[in-house]
């Protein structure tokens, strides 16, 4: 059975306090081998504790994604931005960066040497296929809120062969399709407005 | 190089690239090791290697490769400097949509902007997540963990660190059942 939609969902509950964020945010970036941290975004700011809806996540999601940077650091600074302001933001990227940032730099070539045992390598092998199947349910959730018209799905389609099977780059795909992506839906809603 | 034309040399290589990295640090890498390795000579392609691997293993976002680049040249002044020109750039530039985003909330430009790009966002991610599974280590069984975790936040309203626990039990015991049967 799929989720309810966003509108029938309870309220959401009150933002985050910036320590909240921080600790979250921190966690969740320190939790991650591999990427998918927009999987863990989505389930704790969406889906656990309800601070924004998914509507709203899926456009900031969609912007970071666009724009030039490091996905999770342009999403964690967005949710950050929406929950707390200019200080959210400051406080959403560093939560992110600093604490993976010390680490890498402390115990880096540790961390590495304790992957080549063969029970840790398997079990961050492990972590690392969960948090894609992570990243695969915000993918799907996505690709689910792109699905309302024939256009935005021609477009998903042809972004995913255009990756996956041309090559194509995330630069040359999303200045491609984007600007295509947004003038038909400009138009459709000026149209539903006027 | 002293330490100063070091610490400007890290900004320069990296403060521009920090606007080239659209859909994840993986684009500029190969431009990253022509400038460290090839231009400047600071690491050789083993010493490169190294770090990658690092950087690959450890948790946080592959880019943290620049910290690492920066405190093996340059100390902490290095990692900071590193760090800091990396993700400053992008980060204002993302700070300032976020801005005008909420400042004029409800517009149609923003629906527009947010509905024609989702189809685009959907389609990278499930791309870079068959390209992932693709190269996983396990073969089927990362595929069968991938998908059983994201048919989970389907269903119930489970955290993400049970969800990353469970589906990595679930790939152990898949993959320790496999060797045993043979």
């Amino acid at each position: 059975m799929p989720d309810p939609s966003p509108s029938s969902l309870p309220p959401p509950r009150p933002r985050p306090s910036l320590g909240e964020l921080f600790l979250t945010l921190a966690r969740l970036g320190l939790t991650s081998f591999g990427g998918g941290v927009s999987g863990l975004l989505h389930a704790e700011f969406v889906r656990r504790r309800r601070w924004i809806d998914e509507d709203e996540f899926i456009a900031g999601l969609s912007v970071s994604q666009a724009l030039p940077g490091v996905n999770v650091a342009n999403l964690a600074i967005w949710l950050g931005y929406r929950c707390q302001g200019l200080a959210g933001a400051i406080v959403g990227l560093g939560a992110v960066v600093v604490p993976p940032a010390i680490l890498i730099v402390l115990i880096g070539s540790l961390i590495l040497q304790l992957s080549a045992n063969p029970a840790v390598g398997t079990f961050l092998a492990g972590i690392a296929a969960a948090a894609i199947g992570l990243s695969l349910s915000v993918g799907l959730r996505a690709a689910r809120h792109a699905m309302r018209h024939v256009v935005p799905i021609v477009i998903f389609v042809l972004t995913l062969v255009g990756s996956l099977v041309l090559h194509l780059s995330a630069p040359v795909l999303v200045a491609t399709f984007g600007p295509i992506g947004i003038a038909l839906a400009w138009r459709r809603y000026s149209r539903e407005q006027g | 190089m002293n330490k100063d034309s070091l610490l400007l040399a890290l900004i320069a290589t990296f403060a521009p690239l920090s606007l080239m990295t659209i859909g994840g640090g993986v684009t500029v890498l190969a431009d990253i090791q022509r400038a460290v390795v090839g231009h400047y000579h600071w690491f050789t392609d083993a010493g490169f290697l190294q770090i990658f691997a690092v950087s690959r293993v450890a948790p946080g976002p592959g880019t943290l490769l620049v910290t690492l680049i920066g405190w093996h040249i340059a100390g902490l002044a290095g990692a900071l400097v590193a760090t800091l020109a990396i993700f400053i750039p992008s980060s204002l530039l993302v700070l300032a949509v976020a801005y005008v985003w909420h400042r004029y909330p409800g517009l149609v430009w923003q629906k527009a902007v947010a509905t024609g790009l989702a189809p685009i966002a959907a389609g990278l991610i499930i791309a870079s997540v068959v390209s992932l599974l693709a190269s996983a280590r396990g073969g089927w069984i990362a595929w069968l963990a991938a998908g059983g975790v994201a048919a989970a936040t389907f269903q119930a309203r489970i955290g993400p660190i049970a969800l990353l626990v469970l589906g990595a039990s679930a790939y152990c015991l898949l993959s320790v059942a496999t060797i045993w049967l043979g």
